[in-house]
């Protein structure tokens, strides 16, 4: 994780959403040292889940559906039903003040990308803006590690940080209608791969044959998780098409993309 | 054996939905599901289903459905009527509240929805394929239901066969909604907005908007205004169905079961469970009113739902079986089966 010098030993937050959710927040911003701490809580309560004091779950996590890391604050979905809220509610508390930011990275991932101008519709305008040339805005992308923070706005979209400074942009003034799936885009001081054909704003740098989100992955159909780092590694266009054609009829094994540990 | 049923018209905005697709939000995959989950077990306790079984989400102009094979009982619940035509022509009325038995060559036309949203069960339930732990259709991931989408002109619903020995039917009172305001917990960003706004919110009308889908219901009323122009913008973080969110025009948005899982706006409310499935009945040009509750309140709400449903759910009583139909059932003992 990127190391920051904010304080975020400041007051852990838990604000009601409903009587089906809490949401724990660390505060307002985006900054790595508040999603660590998201992080660090995620874990605590996977272990506090899976491993209670008496080796059973804690019945106040029984009723617990869904835990949704974001920038800045975890959300619990659970069911009233099942859960007692107010004492998931405090149980989260306690594990939030005291679980600290986690050092634990995710998985590390180095995806290929073409940045043929097929692919990337932006970059050179991007390069002519920021006075740079068009090869540098890739090397500048594809040695930078980014972290995803969160998985949203539509299935397997993932919001990662670590965007070169030099690269900031802002969304482009008129949306795309389409936005070709797999795109590779980044605006503000965010990059992300569109995971299906949609609107969207951002700037189209180049394209991953690797999709982003796959139904027929049961166990995990979005590739990437909060707290997972990124590197891109630029494919020629053979390179692209070749493995495209292979996710198309389902022989693209994504876990290949996967950087062993000690690597990253 | 198994029932087959051949859709001749999808109708308009029917889909199919069970209990949802739990345990994926972090992936930002919806929760989806049946809008009004009360309604809809209705529509399956009038069949005979278990409650997680899949049904026919009804949001518009109803399907017109023919039995290709098997008999199937089929139930609608909400506003609702539906023609049952056999194939030598007799027709009869099915209204909602009460099952029927239908065999192959029936054809079954449901009628346009006079409420917000209807369903309709069938014996066994619709077994399409289940993706990701529900047959639930997430039309924004292309996910559930029979590719993905709506229902359609052409698509084959695969269900169980009523067991032979079964002819009776079931009948019961229409379901009855809470009456009043909708419930919300104020929250999680109420002090985003100015205090004479929350204010607004809780003692205003809110008109109901043409804009309404399975991801949210646009209102329209009282300006709400946030504390600063720049907060209404935050980073974002995770919402569920029944946020109500405004954006920087100040007019409510309200989150459905299709929601996004995560959002940019800020939150001022959210409306509780015991009430979300008042929310699928809402239509355009309604108006809405809301009232704060607290989290105990909302726990009582839930429960006395619970109780209702008890009570509904042993109101239901066995009714006689269609002796017309009955004679023209070809797989029926009262008919030689000498061929």
């Amino acid at each position: 994780m990127e190391t920051s010098t904010t304080d975020v030993s400041g007051v852990v937050r838990l604000l009601p959403l409903g009587d089906t959710a809490w949401t724990v927040e660390f505060g307002d911003r985006i900054d790595p040292a508040l999603h660590a701490r998201v992080l660090g809580l995620a874990g605590a309560l996977e272990r506090a889940r899976t491993t209670g004091p008496s080796g059973e779950m804690a019945a106040e996590y029984a009723g617990i559906v869904d835990v949704v890391p974001t920038f800045r604050s975890l959300t619990v979905h659970y069911n009233p039903l099942v859960s007692d809220g107010e004492r998931l509610g405090e149980a989260l508390v306690c594990l939030a003040q005291t679980s600290g930011a986690t050092s634990k990275a995710g998985r590390y991932w180095r995806i290929p990308v073409c940045f043929d101008d097929e692919f990337a519709p932006d970059l050179n305008d991007l390069a002519e803006t920021k006075g740079l040339s068009r090869e540098t805005v890739i090397s500048l992308m594809t040695e930078a590690t980014f972290q995803v923070y969160m998985i949203g706005f539509m299935p397997g979209f993932p919001y990662m940080g670590g965007l070169p400074a030099v690269l900031e942009v802002p969304r482009l003034a008129a949306p795309r209608k389409a936005v070709p799936a797999r795109s590779l885009a980044i605006t503000g001081a965010m990059c992300a791969v569109y995971p299906w054909e949609s609107p969207g704003g951002w700037r189209l740098l180049g394209r991953t044959p690797v999709p982003m989100f796959s139904v027929d992955d049961p166990i995990s159909p979005s590739l990437l998780a909060s707290g997972d780092r990124v590197c891109w590694q630029a494919v020629d266009r053979p390179a692209y098409l070749e493995m495209e054609q292979a996710a198309r009829i389902g022989a693209l094994d994504r876990s290949r993309f996967l950087v062993p540990e000690g690597e990253g | 054996m198994s029932g087959l049923i051949e859709v001749v018209d999808g109708g308009i905005g029917n889909s199919i939905q069970d209990f949802g697709r739990p345990g994926f939000r972090h992936m930002g995959i919806a929760v989806s599901g049946c809008l009004d989950s009360m309604l809809a077990r209705c529509a399956k306790a009038l069949v005979g289903n278990a409650a997680d079984c899949a049904c026919i989400e009804i949001r518009a102009v109803g399907p017109t459905l023919a039995i290709k094979s098997g008999r199937v009982r089929v139930a609608l619940a909400g506003e609702l009527s539906a023609t049952a035509r056999s194939v030598d022509g007799i027709t009869r009325e099915v209204g909602a509240w009460m099952s029927v038995t239908l065999f192959p060559h029936d054809v079954l036309e449901v009628g346009t929805l006079q409420g917000g949203t209807a369903y309709l069960a069938v014996t066994g339930g619709i077994d399409s394929p289940l993706q990701l732990g529900s047959r639930s259709t997430y039309q924004r991931a292309m996910i559930g239901g029979i590719d993905g989408r709506a229902i359609v002109t052409g698509n084959l619903l695969p269900c169980s066969s009523q067991d032979q020995r079964e002819y009776r039917e079931y009948q019961a009172d229409p379901w009855r909604y809470a009456e009043g305001p909708i419930r919300v917990m104020l929250g999680p960003q109420q002090e985003l907005f100015q205090p004479d706004s929350v204010e607004q919110f809780l003692n205003s009308d809110y008109r109901v908007t043409p804009q309404l889908d399975r991801m949210g219901v646009r209102l329209e009323g009282a300006r709400l205004a946030h504390v600063t122009p720049e907060a209404a913008d935050i980073v974002s973080d995770a919402v569920t169905p029944g946020v109500i969110q405004v954006p920087g025009n100040g007019q409510p948005i309200i989150l459905l079961a299709d929601c996004q899982t995560v959002g940019g706006y800020p939150k001022i409310a959210t409306v509780i469970s015991a009430d979300l499935p008042r929310l699928a009945q809402l239509q355009p040009g309604q108006s809405v009113r809301f009232r704060a509750v607290t989290a105990a309140q909302a726990k009582q709400a839930l429960l006395a739902g619970a109780a209702q449903w008890e009570t509904w759910a042993s109101g239901i009583a066995f009714g006689l079986p269609n002796v017309t139909a009955l004679y023209n059932d070809p797989t029926s003992c009262w008919v030689s089966t000498d061929e």
